[in-house]
């Protein structure tokens, strides 16, 4: 018998049908002579969009992601990569996103469209390369601009958000409109540029609000519907129709908080995760709610675009408030996105694991968690960095923590049955039962 | 004494402190204490880093610190700093993106920081004319490593790859003041030294950190067992020429803004080597000026960096006419096998164009 109401979310389809658009914006891009640009999902998107409102992206996690959803198309992907002489070890959505211009195969049908410049970030050791080596696939007269935000930690794992560390990544944002300038041979619209600017802080500031709201008993969102909308930000953060979706899913999500709508109805224990999962076994989430255990996200779902603040004395998360005014100026619109993707919540732990453990044992004990589970996902060395030191301290701080091995985007690396096994211990462990059947 | 993970810690503010920097290395034994503390998909020699730590072997510390590079080595460097903490640690932000403008003033300011936090350690203050004289010994080590090396581009080279390997290792853990007259005297002695062996095929070692000693000298032996042999004549690794290649420009008015563009534009890992490729010209020129017959690509396992380079290494190798062979690398696992391989790649070096 369900414990609490639940029912679907309204705007699914509207998220569904924008996604589909996104993507085809991309493929349809030169029909309208618009221009298309590549580059990472932690990319700063706001800053083509001063080339004009016909400039469309592709951001290779998320579309890693979709190849990997679809495990033929995938293992495609990822043999035309391997036999290309990438290592098997490498990151997989990268692999992906490789084997995709390799068989030039566009996961979402057609011919893989070829970009007009790529424009990455960078932090962990394979984004900017990753473009490096695609623009090099594309036949080796792409452009590729990447920002390093490797600039370091932001407070209060630093003393301070040092200016020096803003002004080196803000440069580089400058510079990057210049160059993008030249190889585009548009002029810069900085109106449009500082709309977009503000449309990514608004989005990512709202994303975090929505994440909060899941600290409510029954959780109004389980962690597979919210990868189904984490995606935006992931795509485009500066997309305005993306910044409206989630203040429209924000009065939705909270909607269900006050009447008591579950994401779960059967919602009898919480857990959360860490790192991506593997996309083309997402059934391992219904599988816990089949034990009453509703996964209410992670720091990784929470934090890889939303934006978010540290408390470390009361060992809170919470969302970092957007600025007091819109930039006016080319350099304030420039040095406002570069501190606050600083202070990005998955950039830290790439200088100290301890960073994150406090960050996720805050969501621990703040969305009351009965539980964690890691996935020591071979497919990113990037958010897998430093995992094995964050379940150490993670149970020194109180907490059940389980962990499984498998990788986001190659199913070679994932076995299911043996993850089912570890689940259905862990779940017992909780003092939860088996469910029936 | 202050250990350092990277090539990209600069030791010569750590002279002007006058503290000694010691590079931390794996002990190529297997070790079995790092699985709770590093995933297994991060590369063995940073385990191996690791496992030092925890096993005590560098006890004699009094800090430890990194100069930002691989996520390997930083895992490392992390773990040790939460449960073997020798009471000074510092992360060392150093930039990704070395071919901007930019990343000179921001490595400056981040010295800056540095610079403070040994005043910390130390409860010294260090002047300018402190700062150039660690420049100077560091220079001087470079200079000495490089001299040393051009006697390699002879035909029969006075210096096995092994013992330039063993050169180059022994100056992480010298004092740079005691290392230098031993190695001054060694160039000297170079001058009239003849090797009285068959030096075999020329080879290069491109790659990932590597001290393999003893890969090295089951290459520079094959001769002795085999019908072909070879000599390692130059490598392309971060514990030989990546490391010393580059000098500090002492023409530099402020000391500390030369060694921030020294380590900028030294040759990249391949980590930091965008937009553009650099390393590729270096490897290429070390190919020519040191006239190799063949290159073995060496990856440490799951080396990411060097992983995404690879492909396009081995590539722009061949299109130059330099045959490559590729050796995925374990520092713990046994040098055997490969003795095989290396071999058989060797005779492709040697076949005549007909088959009988």
């Amino acid at each position: 018998m369900s414990k609490y109401p639940s029912e679907p979310l309204k705007c699914w389809n509207k998220a569904k049908e924008l996604r589909n658009k996104f993507y085809k914006n991309f493929s349809d891009a030169k029909d309208k002579g618009g221009i298309r640009w590549m580059g990472s999902a932690w990319a700063f998107d706001a800053v083509p969009a001063g080339l004009g409102e016909d400039v469309w992206c592709i951001t290779g996690e998320p579309y890693g992601a979709t190849c990997a959803f679809n495990r033929p198309v995938s293992a495609k992907f990822l043999e035309a990569a391997e036999n290309f002489g990438f290592a098997r070890d490498l990151c997989s959505y990268m692999r992906n996103y490789w084997g995709s211009i390799l068989t030039n195969q566009y996961a979402l049908g057609g011919e893989f469209p070829r970009a007009d410049f790529a424009w990455s970030q960078h932090i962990c050791c394979s984004h900017a390369k990753w473009y490096q080596n695609a623009c090099e696939l594309e036949g080796g007269n792409v452009p590729l601009f990447a920002v390093d935000v490797g600039a370091g930690a932001c407070p209060p794992f630093e003393p301070e958000m040092y200016e020096h560390r803003v002004r080196y990544v803000a440069d580089q944002l400058l510079d990057g409109i210049e160059w993008m300038q030249k190889v585009t041979g548009r002029e810069y619209n900085d109106e449009l540029f500082f709309e977009a600017a503000w449309n990514d802080i608004r989005s990512t500031n709202k994303w975090a609000n929505i994440c909060l709201l899941n600290m409510a008993v029954p959780a109004p969102l389980d962690e597979k519907s919210i990868y189904s909308f984490y995606v935006f930000g992931t795509l485009q953060k500066s997309n305005p129709e993306f910044a409206d979706l989630y203040d429209e899913l924000y009065d939705e999500v909270k909607d269900r908080v006050d009447r008591g709508i579950a994401a779960v109805a059967n919602e009898q224990a919480r857990v959360m995760t860490d790192t991506q999962p593997p996309w083309g076994f997402l059934k391992i989430y219904r599988y816990l709610e089949s034990w009453g255990a509703v996964s209410i996200g992670s720091l990784y779902t929470f934090g890889l675009e939303g934006m978010w603040l540290y408390d470390e004395e009361k060992n809170d998360l919470r969302p970092r408030p957007i600025p007091a005014k819109r930039p006016e100026t080319r350099e304030e619109a420039c040095m406002m996105l570069a501190d606050w993707h600083l202070s990005k919540p998955e950039y830290q732990h790439f200088y100290h694991p301890d960073y994150k453990t406090k960050m996720m044992d805050a969501i621990a004990k703040n969305w009351k968690c009965d539980g964690i589970i890691l996935h020591y996902n071979r497919g990113c060395e990037g958010l897998s960095m430093g995992i094995a030191e964050n379940r150490l301290g993670l149970l020194e701080r109180g907490n059940k923590v389980m962990t499984y091995e498998g990788n986001m985007g190659d199913e070679h690396e994932f076995d299911e049955q043996a993850t089912i096994n570890r689940i259905d211990i862990f779940m017992e462990s909780m003092g939860l039962k088996r469910p029936a059947g | 004494m202050v250990g350092f993970f990277c090539t990209y810690s600069p030791e010569e503010i750590f002279y002007a402190f006058d503290i000694l920097p010691v590079r931390i290395l794996g002990s190529h034994e297997i070790q079995d204490v790092t699985e709770p503390h590093l995933f297994a998909m991060f590369c063995p020699f940073c385990r191996d880093v690791l496992a030092q730590g925890l096993k005590g072997k560098y006890d004699y510390l009094d800090g430890i610190t990194i100069g930002q590079s691989c996520l390997h080595l930083r895992q490392a460097y992390t773990s040790w700093d939460i449960h073997k903490n020798p009471g000074w640690s510092h992360y060392l932000v150093m930039p990704n993106h070395v071919q901007s403008p930019r990343a000179v003033p921001f490595l400056v300011a981040e010295y800056e920081l540095l610079i403070k936090s040994l005043e910390e350690l130390t409860g010294k203050q260090i002047t300018d004319s402190d700062l150039r004289k660690g420049i100077e010994l560091m220079n001087r080590v470079r200079r000495v490593m490089k001299d040393i090396y051009e006697f390699r581009k002879q035909d029969n080279p006075p210096i096995t790859g092994l013992e330039a390997m063993y050169m180059c290792c022994s100056q992480f853990f010298t004092d740079a003041r005691e290392w230098l007259p031993v190695a001054e005297e060694a160039k000297k002695e170079l001058e009239t030294r003849k090797l009285d062996r068959d030096p075999g095929l020329r080879l290069m070692l491109v790659g990932s950190e590597n001290d393999d000693i003893e890969f090295i000298q089951m290459v520079e032996t094959l001769g002795e067992r085999e019908s072909v042999g070879a000599t390692v004549v130059i490598e392309e690794h971060c514990t030989t020429t990546r490391y010393f290649w580059d000098e500090v420009d002492e023409s530099f008015d402020d000391p500390l803004l030369a060694i921030a563009d020294r380590y900028v534009s030294r040759t990249p890992c391949p980590s930091k080597d965008w937009p553009q490729r650099s390393r590729l010209q270096r490897i290429l020129k070390f190919a020519k000026d040191f006239n190799v017959d063949g290159a073995i690509v060496i990856q440490q396992k799951f080396c990411d960096p060097h992983e995404l380079d690879i492909p396009f290494i081995r590539k722009s190798l061949e299109d130059n006419g330099i045959p490559t062979y590729f050796l995925e690398f374990d520092v713990t696992t046994a040098v055997g096998p490969f003795s095989i391989r290396v071999e058989a790649f060797l005779e492709t070096l040697e076949a005549e164009d007909d088959l009988f």
